[in-house]
């Protein structure tokens, strides 16, 4: 095969590369223009997404690059919901007087490294993704830097984050040792059915650092700290595109890499995916900040996506896929409300301070609660469709206890989303907000249309599509 | 012409418009008296489609009519249509929305637009669930359900309304994801989620039980049954009067709805195994709520409690799996849905003027407000079953069938009868007879024209369906016949 059709495959991954490069010498010359770049970094990732959405299938760098469905399918997820962050957050950081120009270059970055992590195919890809996009994330935390919290968010998951790399390393480092080889498809030959203990000692320590990035129990602590202590627009963008790419990479280690020893595997992502929804909703119900009230709700739904993973069936990973994307949008656009909040100034950030919210700025409260019941699981809004894929999909495979224990959770997690709700309807109103900012009250409105109505249409294409990514994995 | 989409959603356009008239309407208190008449028309409207359903429908076919498909997802899709059992349930709710509209004209006088939209919104999701055909979709109505009525109870509610408001959630919340469950493992088993496909398909009986108890679990809390009646008085209590009637009128018939729906056609065999277990629970729920009524000093609490009560008897006629037990069961739903709903409005009258619930505050009422006296007694005589009343129809049939299915169950839910006339009578007494001896009602006014109107169709219906029971049960004779057959047949009876 010729370098340039290798590079074919790899032409989003390209294009956010030199965009991300040019734009930053574009800045270091023009460093008041932030609006340009800022502009400029959006239509890079829209460009990335149509190249990803039309690129050709095939495998390259001798196994190390995978496009295929599920790439695209994510890849397409990631780049817009990466975008969307852009305008969200970049008006934000200029209103409270950090004017630069490297917010949307880190974000293209860590859109990079997240493309990788799609369509990784070997452990050395897998941890160059994983590298890349966790440490513009680090940065993206800490970006606030006359905020002590946020720095002190900035430093923790950092050093929490070097640590389960760390973890991954070690993995890989066993995985390679006792598989003669870094490809995917080479160490699912070597596992066979049942992969032998080394080979499981390694993929255990993978398993923990991927845990760690989309934060499952018992592997959250950072979580909750880094959601409160992070700038809201960042937290908007890193509970939403990361969490969908650590997923896939989640489905490309042990679908691709360890296919044969399913049965190894799943109990270990039953038990992260149970631990996650008990912790998730019992963390939950003492929580008084949203914004760790959220990371808990996270933890919950990160943990019914593993669920489906853990059915490990062609029809769990969909399930996984589809839920991913519409979690993406509902954590999005409930981050995007918070943002668009704020009193005399202040951020508003506890339950108390929503009280009456659906009498001063009705359309942002009703846009929280929709995305509070979608959260919950309640239909018509997209959680339920989520979730009822994925429970669905364990109950085909004959998980039909984690499934009950799932849907009990999710009654637990109801009492937390019903307290926003109290306040927001319920309660007296606490004194007036400012004017919402144009640009986080457009993405609220927009993610709120789309968790109920426009899910009910966009499921009919939305599912064939990642029934079509879920098949690029090899399971049955 | 898709007419139960149309029923469905019309009380949506009522919504969009009250949306839009608080939006964009300016003035606040003037757009509220607009959209009060929106509200009125819309469901007045929903309920001249309804009666055109029900004129339209035929009563000699016992299969689903009027049937709309449509595919959606993952083998989903948009099916609706209605059988003898459902389409009375359709009418119950077209019929009693107006009415609760009228009643909080004017006792609801804070944010009045949220308050149509949630009431207009239920009535879309209500009418759903007897329409829907396809188990998600019915799943979708179901739940969906909640969130209306959670706000109607926490924000129009009284003291204690934000407790109540979470209580009705949770509960019914748990109930409803076991179903969710059951439904996932039914779709995934048999391939298709459409219900009249599901009727037919043949479940082993060990899956029937575990199916049987996943669905039980959601319309027991919803129906309620004891043991797990008791968000409803505390629900009750604190939703305003209107929340009362929909609660009492039609929400508490989706388990019914239910049962027959489901339970009966698509488990028959887990459903013969678990009678006893029904009829147990029934029999305590007469006696026992029966009791507590007594006790009440409330007089929505009292009244919650009676509705406790005569569902025992629904779920046991239901059960019975005989044609009189499912008519009877049908019939006290019907009558139900229309005699408490009257008595909550009773209290509401009273309530309006006095803003107290206590029973000893009342007395004498008679003397000040005759007309009220006599509006109250009949619905109170229909609530106790007498004979000229909806309510009579229903206990004697329900009954009838009960006694062929279990004696005793039977001679223990007559004792139910007495024990209604009882506590109704104390409640009757307490507060239209005696001594007006507070000084405070010495000024009570009587039911004025508007009361009068919103009573006047509940009187005649009550009448009606007491003396012409026929006109009912000829409509639902026919499918409920056929649900008896195949469920003998199922169960090798």
């Amino acid at each position: 095969m010729t370098i340039s059709t290798q590079l074919a495959y790899a032409y989003p991954e390209l294009i956010l590369a030199v965009g991300a490069l040019s734009l930053l010498v574009l800045g270091a010359f023009m460093p008041k223009q932030t609006g340009l770049v800022g502009g400029a970094s959006v239509l890079v990732l829209l460009a990335a997404a149509v190249a990803s959405a039309t690129q050709p299938f095939g495998v390259a760098f001798s196994g190390a690059l995978v496009a295929d469905a599920a790439a695209t399918f994510s890849k397409v997820a990631i780049y817009i919901a990466s975008a969307v962050a852009i305008p969200l957050g970049q008006p934000w950081f200029e209103r409270r007087g950090v004017k630069n120009f490297e917010f949307p270059i880190l974000i293209l970055l860590a859109a990079l490294g997240m493309g990788m992590m799609a369509s990784s195919g070997d452990l050395i890809s897998l941890y160059i993704g994983v590298e890349l996009h966790s440490l513009a994330l680090y940065v993206l935390a800490a970006m606030h830097r006359e905020n002590a919290k946020a720095s002190e968010a900035g430093l923790k998951y950092f050093v929490l984050g070097a640590l389960s790399s760390g973890l991954l390393l070690y993995g890989a480092s066993l995985i390679y040792g006792f598989a003669g080889s870094t490809v995917f498809s080479d160490i699912a030959v070597a596992a066979g059915s049942s992969a032998n203990a080394g080979l499981l000692f390694g993929l255990i320590f993978l398993i923990c650092g991927l845990a760690f990035k989309v934060s499952a129990a018992p592997f959250h602590m950072w979580t909750p700290d880094v959601y409160e202590g992070a700038p809201t627009p960042v937290v908007a963008f890193f509970a939403a595109a990361p969490k969908l790419a650590a997923m896939v990479l989640f489905a490309r280690v042990l679908a691709d890499g360890f296919a044969g020893a399913a049965g190894q595997w799943q109990q270990v992502l039953l038990a992260l995916a149970l631990i996650s929804i008990a912790v998730g909703a019992f963390a939950g119900l003492v929580q008084t900040n949203l914004k760790r009230l959220w990371a808990y709700s996270s933890i919950a739904n990160v943990g019914y996506a593993l669920l489906g993973l853990a059915s490990g069936t062609s029809e769990g990973v969909q399930a996984m896929l589809v839920f991913m994307v519409l979690y993406m949008i509902d954590v999005t656009g409930f981050f995007a409300c918070l943002a668009a909040l704020s009193r005399g100034g202040r951020s508003m950030e506890t339950i108390e301070d929503m009280a009456g919210l659906i009498k001063e700025r009705p359309g942002i409260a009703l846009a929280m609660t929709v995305f509070s019941l979608s959260a919950l699981g309640l239909p018509p809004f997209s959680g339920f469709f989520a979730k009822i894929f994925v429970f669905k999909a364990a109950l085909d495979a004959g998980l039909w206890g984690p499934a009950v224990i799932g849907l009990v959770g999710s009654v637990v997690a109801a009492f937390y989303y019903l307290r926003l709700i109290k306040a927001m309807w319920f309660d007296g109103s606490v004194g007036a907000t400012d004017k919402p900012p144009v640009e986080a009250k457009t993405i609220a409105i927009a993610t709120a249309l789309f968790a109920f109505p426009v899910v009910i249409v966009a499921l009919t294409w939305l599912n064939p599509l990642a029934e079509r990514a879920a098949h690029a994995f090899g399971l049955a | 012409m898709p007419l139960l989409s149309l029923i469905t959603y019309a009380p949506l356009a009522g919504v969009v418009a009250i949306l839009a008239l608080k939006l964009f309407g300016g003035n606040e208190t003037k757009s509220a008296e607009t959209s009060k008449w929106v509200a009125l028309i819309a469901t007045l409207a929903t309920l001249a489609l309804s009666v055109l359903l029900v004129v339209q429908f035929d009563a000699k076919n016992p299969g689903f009519q009027f049937v709309e498909e449509a595919p959606w997802f993952m083998g989903l899709s948009y099916r609706m249509g209605v059988d003898g059992i459902s389409v009375l349930f359709v009418l119950l709710t077209a019929f009693l929305m107006p009415i609760c509209i009228a009643a909080s004209w004017r006792s609801i006088d804070k944010r009045v637009h949220e308050y149509l939209i949630a009431f207009l919104l239920l009535e879309t999701l209500v009418i759903g669930v007897f329409c829907a055909l396809d188990l998600v979709l019915f799943y979708i109505f179901f739940e969906f359900g909640l969130v209306p009525m959670f706000l109607i109870i926490g924000i129009w509610g009284g003291q204690r309304r934000v407790y109540a408001a979470f209580k009705f959630f949770l509960y019914t919340l748990l109930g409803s994801v076991l179903m969710l469950a059951a439904i996932l493992f039914m779709i995934g088993t048999s391939g298709t989620s459409s219900i009249p496909e599901l009727m037919t398909y043949p479940f082993s009986p060990q899956v029937q039980t575990w199916l049987w108890l996943a669905f039980f679990a959601s319309f027991a809390v919803k129906m309620p049954m004891w043991p797990v009646h008791t968000w409803l008085p505390d629900a009750h209590v604190e939703a305003p009067t209107a929340g009362s009637v929909i609660l009492a009128g039609i929400l508490l018939k989706m388990g019914g709805y239910g049962f027959l729906r489901f339970s009966l056609p698509m488990f028959p065999n887990a459903s013969d195994y678990f009678a006893p277990l029904v009829f147990v629970m029934s029999a305590v729920a007469v006696v026992y709520t029966s009791l507590i009524a007594f006790r009440q000093t409330d007089m929505k609490k009292l009244i919650a409690y009676s509705s406790v009560a005569h569902m025992g008897l629904v779920t046991m006629g239901i059960f019975s799996g005989n044609v009189e037990g499912e008519q009877g069961a049908i019939y006290q739903m019907l009558s139900h849905g229309v005699i408490s709903g009257a008595l909550f409005l009773c209290v509401g009258v009273v309530y309006d003027r006095m803003h107290t619930r206590e029973i000893k505050f009342y007395g004498g009422l008679v003397t000040r407000m005759p007309i009220y006296a006599a509006v109250f007694m009949l619905f109170t005589m229909g609530n106790v079953g007498l004979p000229g009343t909806s309510g009579f129809v229903g206990e004697i049939l329900s009954m009838t069938g009960v006694y062929q299915a279990s004696t005793w169950t039977a001679i223990v839910a007559a004792s139910g009868v007495i024990l209604s006339a009882v506590y109704m009578l104390t409640l009757y007494r307490g507060v239209v007879f005696g001594p007006m001896t507070n000084p405070k009602l010495a000024t009570i006014t009587d039911m004025d024209w508007r009361e009068i109107a919103i009573f006047a169709p509940l009187i005649l219906s009550t009448l009606y369906m007491g003396v012409q029971p026929n006109s009912v049960l000829n409509l639902t004779s026919a499918s409920v016949t056929q649900l008896v057959r195949v469920y003998q047949a199922a169960i090798g009876g």
